[in-house]
């Protein structure tokens, strides 16, 4: 067979380029699954902490971790509460064990005793993935497995993720893990399951004293934006530049 | 089982789903692009700069980042979660991301790699179809092979082979970028991580490129020294140890390693500056995190950077170096050092980058697989390590049965 070299050159790119081209790029997606998966514009979801009310009970962790199917007896979570406790030197202590899933009722810290009298401080913080405007994960996600919703969002496609981990080293506040069945990036989505049907999230009906609450930014008489938008509310880690949408009232500068 | 449960301990306050997620194989994974990566720089010096005497040590070093090349993308594969899901990253890359970069860069210096290895051996495959049709009972499949390889070029005039070369130095010329892309990028991977403390830095990316370099030109002389010294003796054994073949194989070896030790050197004060220059802007800016960043480097950490990687694996084998009088034997036991030296930089990277908790107020520990009791402890532990480590001197000998890196002119 007569063939120039730059016949074959053409050839062999064109091959390449039909051979590179997956079969899943024809699939054509319906309008309805494509509004799915962006979310809703009209909406734009937030959580709020109420750290005064909380009283570190793990009631929400159990919910969480039952509604979610993680695991039980393993040592991640989507949510978890932390304990705090300053002493009169000024030390701040901190500890979540088991992620608080079964309360705080040993009054030791990693083993520590504290007598009642050098406690200056005590509180409880429910941790969970703040939902950044600007998250990093979904930066650093290889193939677009994590990815957020119009309506805020951050989701994990559980068959399309690598498991590489990158979205975990990314996010400044650890919430992230792979799941120890489905061997995926793992992470709160703020029970979207439930939310897009109108529920509230599973730690928010387990909560009995109404430490968290979940809210619609865009709905200006959502009780929640009115505490966003009137109260004094902080967020975590502010400095990462992530824009995260959990909203605390009550936050204490030792919180980490 | 939690991935990360088996090898991570936690000290003081961590959060709950914190471990070290990014183990032995992210080590290895900038490690062994890092060979890559200074492998080729090295063959270049040849190709594109002149240095003639560097020459058999240039041909040999493009054929041995060839054997590198697949080995870099090993210890991701180990590492992936879903190895199988891995390919992924080419069907739906995602530009934001550092890593799906990787599959373009990494694709983009392969095809240098194999066209540059293309032109420097495509006489010799024209020469090997000739031959191997000359023979009465017929070339058989190392024909067809040679046939395959040569794609149809069997001109050897010297004009076509002047081409060759000339394809061969824009090849080397534009590779050299490429290749320091390849590794600037593993760097990047890390240094535009924001929520690590120690990663985050922009001098990430350069530092990863001054290391590779060291790195992949020790190795080259290392392994070439192995194959001259293995020339030696087998040498001296058939024709006798006071040969006068043995001893133009110790000249030739001598003369290369010391030209190439001068690059090493100077690559080397490069990426010690680089490094330290980086540790003291750190204590000198002393950001928010430079608490628990000292206490990791200058405490817990202190052995693995200040002793194993500063001490023993850049200053010893710097003075070994810079030393009159350079012997093979002094030499080996630098390059050796001097890989052990830029292994532990990666190491304190990757791992020094994890042994805080992102609370600011933990530790945790990394303890290294090294028997292995599932697939998991076997991918991401000292076998898994040794498998990768392994490879590429494989991969290089069965390359050298079709290009010989080693005996052509």
């Amino acid at each position: 067979m007569a063939s120039s070299r730059r016949q074959f050159l053409k050839k062999a790119l064109a091959g390449t380029l039909a051979g590179a081209l997956p079969l899943s790029a024809l699939r054509f997606v319906s309008p309805a699954e494509a509004r799915a998966s962006i979310g809703n514009a009209a909406t734009r979801w937030v959580f709020l902490v109420d750290t005064t009310r909380c009283v570190g009970c793990g009631f929400c962790v159990r919910a969480c971790k039952r509604e979610n199917e993680v695991p039980y007896d393993v040592p991640v979570s989507r949510t978890w509460v932390e304990r705090y406790v300053v002493t009169r030197d000024g030390v701040t202590r901190a500890d979540s064990p088991n992620a608080g899933r079964d309360g705080f009722t040993d009054p030791r810290i990693r083993g520590e005793s504290i007598p009642n009298e050098a406690i200056t401080k005590a509180f409880f913080v429910p941790k969970l993935c703040n939902q950044c405007e600007t998250p990093a994960c979904v930066q650093v996600c290889p193939v677009g497995a994590t990815y957020q919703t119009n309506d805020g969002v951050v989701l994990v496609d559980r068959s399309w993720c690598i498991g590489c981990g990158y979205c975990i080293m990314a996010c400044p506040y650890g919430v992230r893990f792979f799941h120890p069945v489905h061997k995926v990036a793992e992470k709160c989505n703020f029970c979207y399951h439930r939310i897009t049907k109108g529920l509230e999230t599973a730690c928010v009906a387990a909560c009995p004293f109404g430490a968290r609450r979940i809210g619609n930014l865009r709905n200006e008489a959502d009780p929640v934006t009115r505490t966003i938008m009137t109260e004094r509310v902080a967020v975590l880690k502010d400095e990462y530049g992530t824009k995260p949408q959990v909203y605390y009232i009550g936050l204490d500068e030792r919180v980490r | 089982m939690v991935h990360g449960l088996e090898w991570t301990t936690k000290d003081l306050f961590v959060y709950p789903n914190e471990f070290i997620y990014w183990s032995i194989q992210i080590v290895m994974y900038p490690y062994m692009t890092g060979l890559v990566a200074g492998a080729f720089v090295l063959s270049s010096l040849y190709h594109v700069f002149g240095q003639k005497d560097l020459k058999d040590m240039a041909r040999f070093s493009l054929v041995f980042s060839l054997a590198l090349l697949p080995v870099a993308l090993m210890p991701l594969m180990f590492h992936l979660q879903q190895p199988l899901r891995g390919i992924n990253v080419m069907m739906t890359p995602h530009f934001t991301s550092a890593i799906a970069a990787f599959g373009i860069v990494f694709s983009t210096y392969g095809l240098i790699v194999v066209s540059e290895i293309w032109f420097v051996y495509r006489e010799y495959f024209a020469n090997q179809v000739r031959v191997l049709e000359g023979r009465p009972e017929g070339g058989g499949l190392k024909l067809l092979g040679y046939r395959l390889l040569a794609m149809g070029a069997y001109d050897t005039s010297d004009a076509a082979l002047a081409k060759d070369h000339k394809a061969v130095k824009i090849l080397a010329g534009v590779g050299i970028p490429v290749a320091c892309f390849l590794h600037g990028y593993a760097g990047f991977i890390f240094g535009s991580v924001k929520a690590n403390a120690l990663w985050m830095s922009p001098l990430m990316p350069v530092i990863f490129i001054m290391s590779a370099v060291v790195s992949g030109i020790a190795l080259c002389m290392l392994t070439y020294i192995v194959i001259m010294e293995w020339k030696k003796l087998t040498t001296s054994l058939a024709r006798g140890r006071g040969d006068t073949s043995v001893q133009a194989i110790g000249g030739v070896e001598i003369d290369v390693i010391t030209k190439a030790s001068r690059y090493l050197l100077g690559f080397l004060v490069a990426a010690i500056t680089l490094e330290i220059l980086d540790l003291v802007f750190r204590g000198y800016t002393a950001m928010k995190s430079w608490d628990i960043l000292r206490s990791v480097m200058y405490g817990k950490d202190f052995l693995n950077i200040f002793v194993l990687q500063y001490g023993l694996g850049n200053l010893v084998p710097f003075f070994l170096l810079l030393l009159g009088r350079l012997t093979i034997r002094r030499t080996l036991l630098a390059l050796v050092l001097i890989l052990f030296g830029v292994f532990m930089m990666r190491w304190n990277v990757v791992i020094g980058g994890q042994a805080f908790s992102l609370s600011f107020a933990g530790y945790m520990h990394y303890h290294l697989p090294l028997l292995p009791h599932s697939l998991e402890t076997y991918k991401e532990g000292l076998l898994g390590a040794l498998t990768v480590a392994a490879t590429p001197f494989v991969l290089f000998w069965l390359i050298n049965k079709v290009v010989p890196s080693l005996r052509y002119e």
